[in-house]
């Protein structure tokens, strides 16, 4: 149970990947495979913020580890990471994943976009947002040309 | 690679910095096109972005001829801090195929698009191209592990837009387009995960680094997830089977254009990811890469390949057949690439080269067809070898070598495939390739003998010859699908410099 509380952030991203894409696969409705879709995007996000982070460090803008800040920065550490670490000062959490992530979340934005709007291109071809309604179309087009072709060929 | 030793293609102020502008041309000349005042502009930027960016990669694979590896580091951080571009001979290989591809689809855009994208989108659309264009050649570039993802992203993105715009003449672009999204989505952020968990435990995304500090970390159970999210997410970009489910719609209905294009380059870059990562990043020699590639890549290789040939034979649509046979080359690749020996992996390399040119040729024949027709299943090319002889017989060309008749690019890259095989005593591999060519034989001669030997339907619309200006593309394709077969010196010095250049980094 201690190994669950110490990694929860990872057992909110397992949650909401795997959420993410059994909403994708499970359902045949477009609009809800793109939520679905954007929740196991978001889940990426979440862990690479996760791994970033270190306990009790702060954003990475540098503070003078004597100015009050600092020093009201660096008591909050954890004694035990002091002690292992052998820390002096201001601890900073890595900033690199947050960099990657806000890349990630414009890609994802990107994609949801495009993704909607051609959700909205097949409601107006089709008439519906369903992928067995649109199945069912598809092949009734198919069959009905195929019809046509016979029919004009026995003329 | 000597072909490339002596070729100094460009001043050496523009070759210092081909590395970075083979990918920039395409995604200025992208911003242009968005901007051209009309669709001949647009079509002349893409040829001219293109073109640029095909200039460039010869530059490059001069200089990785010469130097081996040409590192350029962006903004002047030194690796492994700063984002690096890393070319190798593999990186140059894709760069030259695809830019050389590109210039091919470039040059048939400026008639395939008539019919199918409305005239006041066309510029839009070419914008499109050139983006997708870019991040293809970015892939190849690159070496940084999430710089790669964003170029993948950059390319996937154009590539939803573009296939939905071919709903302008089949509706069902539009949900193909759509299942390429989730898909491809999927696949792109399976493989963002797995880089994740290879920066948790190296610390670095620089792939040069990373694979350093990979080597002693075989054992570490983070390396292995990150493996598996890696090689699955980009399975699914490369329709590695059985994850191929999204590949026959969206070659099926896509506008000509992006048919030829992405045939020819999409699923290559992934597979080049896939080299690049299964053999440069993680350590080859450790078991679970390996297994990996023996047990798994190699028999679904193996069953794509009969599978999706016996599905090639029942299709009805001609773009359809073509597209399962695409999945079914893919697996020849992988088939080379799992063996992991120089020998199997420059076959599969040839291979992949050889099929971009020949998959390019037979869908813009295809594609140039369908221009005066609207011809979509088989049976409505028929009689197509009276009334247009010429595209015909690029079309003809293309799909001999796609059968591997002796004198073509694709019995020789058949051919080292197999002595790859033997090499490694992979008999069944043997069988699986034997079968396949006669399996091909059979899709291939029922689309030829509809194409040439049926009269045309009675009452239909003749198909007309191709305009000039898609000829001459379509047989610079058809051509070097012949030349490559009788000296392949250039293609296969490139595929033996890569795979030296991919097993030989450690």
């Amino acid at each position: 149970m201690s190994f669950v509380t110490s990694h929860f952030n990872y057992v909110v991203v397992i949650v909401l990947m795997m959420g993410g894409l059994f909403i994708t696969f499970s359902t045949g409705n477009l609009i809800k495979r793109m939520i679905g879709l954007a929740i196991f995007q978001t889940s990426v996000g979440v862990l690479y913020i996760s791994l970033g982070k270190v306990a009790g460090g702060t954003a990475a803008i540098t503070i003078e580890a004597t100015s009050e800040a600092g020093r009201a920065l660096s008591s909050k550490l954890d004694p035990g990471y002091v002690a292992q670490y052998g820390v002096d000062g201001v601890v900073y959490s890595n900033p690199l994943p947050h960099v990657l992530i806000l890349t990630a979340i414009v890609v994802g934005v990107s994609t949801l976009a495009v993704g909607l709007a051609i959700a909205v291109r097949v409601r107006e071809a089709y008439g519906t947002v369903e992928a067995g309604e649109i199945a069912a179309a598809d092949q009734a087009a198919i069959a009905q040309a195929d019809r046509r072709k016979s029919g004009g060929r026995g003329r | 690679m000597s072909f490339f030793a002596d070729l100094y293609a460009a001043p050496p102020a523009l070759l210092a910095h081909a590395a970075v502008l083979l990918v920039i041309g395409p995604l200025m000349a992208a911003a242009a096109a968005a901007l051209a005042p009309n669709a001949r502009w647009a079509w002349m930027i893409a040829v001219g972005g293109s073109v640029f960016a095909f200039w460039m990669a010869l530059g490059v694979a001069g200089e990785v001829a010469r130097q081996g590896v040409v590192t350029y580091a962006m903004g002047g951080f030194a690796p492994p801090r700063g984002i690096t571009f890393r070319i190798d001979a593999l990186g140059a290989m894709f760069a030259l195929l695809i830019s050389a591809i590109a210039v091919a689809a470039s040059l048939f855009s400026g008639h395939s698009l008539d019919g199918e994208i409305r005239p006041g989108k066309r510029s839009l659309f070419q914008a499109g191209f050139l983006l997708c264009q870019a991040g293809l050649l970015g892939m190849s570039a690159t070496g940084d592990a999430f710089n790669a993802f964003v170029f993948l992203e950059v390319s996937s993105i154009g590539t939803y837009a573009l296939i939905a715009a071919g709903s302008g003449r089949d509706r069902r672009a539009l949900p193909a387009a759509f299942n390429y999204l989730i898909m491809g989505t999927v696949g792109a952020t399976l493989f963002v995960t797995g880089v994740g968990f290879l920066y948790a435990a190296t610390g670095t995304l620089n792939m040069a680094d990373m694979a350093q500090r990979l080597a002693t970390l075989d054992d570490n159970r983070a390396v292995q997830a990150g493996f598996a999210f890696i090689v699955v997410g980009l399975g699914i970009k490369a329709a590695m089977f059985p994850l191929h489910g999204w590949l026959p719609g969206a070659y099926a209905h896509a506008p000509s254009l992006m048919a030829v294009f992405l045939s020819a380059t999409a699923t290559k870059a992934a597979i080049y990811l896939i080299v690049r990562f299964a053999y440069t990043v993680f350590d080859p020699g450790a078991a679970f890469v390996a297994h990996f590639m023996d047990w798994i890549v190699a028999p679904l290789a193996g069953t794509a390949i009969i599978v999706c040939s016996l599905q090639a034979m029942f299709q009805t649509e001609l773009r359809r057949m073509l597209a399962y046979s695409s999945v079914a080359q893919v697996g020849y690749i992988l088939l080379g690439v799992a063996m992991g020996t120089a020998a199997g992996l420059t076959g599969g390399l040839l291979h992949l080269f050889n099929h971009a040119l020949m998959k390019a040729a037979l869908f813009m024949a295809v594609g140039a067809m369908a221009l005066s027709v609207k011809a979509v299943k088989l049976t409505d090319f028929s009689g197509a070898a009276r009334s247009a002889p010429w595209t015909m017989a690029a079309f003809g060309v293309a799909s001999f070598s796609l059968m591997g008749v002796p004198l073509t690019a694709g019995f020789l890259s058949k051919w080292r495939l197999v002595e790859a095989a033997i090499g490694v005593e992979w008999w069944w591999a043997v069988a699986v390739i034997a079968v396949s060519s006669l399996l091909a034989l059979v899709y291939v001669g029922r689309m030829l003998e509809v194409m040439v030997f049926r009269s045309a339907v009675a009452g239909g619309d003749a198909i007309k010859e191709a305009p000039i200006g898609v000829l001459i593309p379509l047989w610079m394709l058809a051509m070097a699908s012949v030349w490559f077969g009788v000296d392949a010196s250039i293609p296969e010095g490139l595929a033996r410099a890569s795979a030296a250049a991919v097993l030989g980094v450690r």
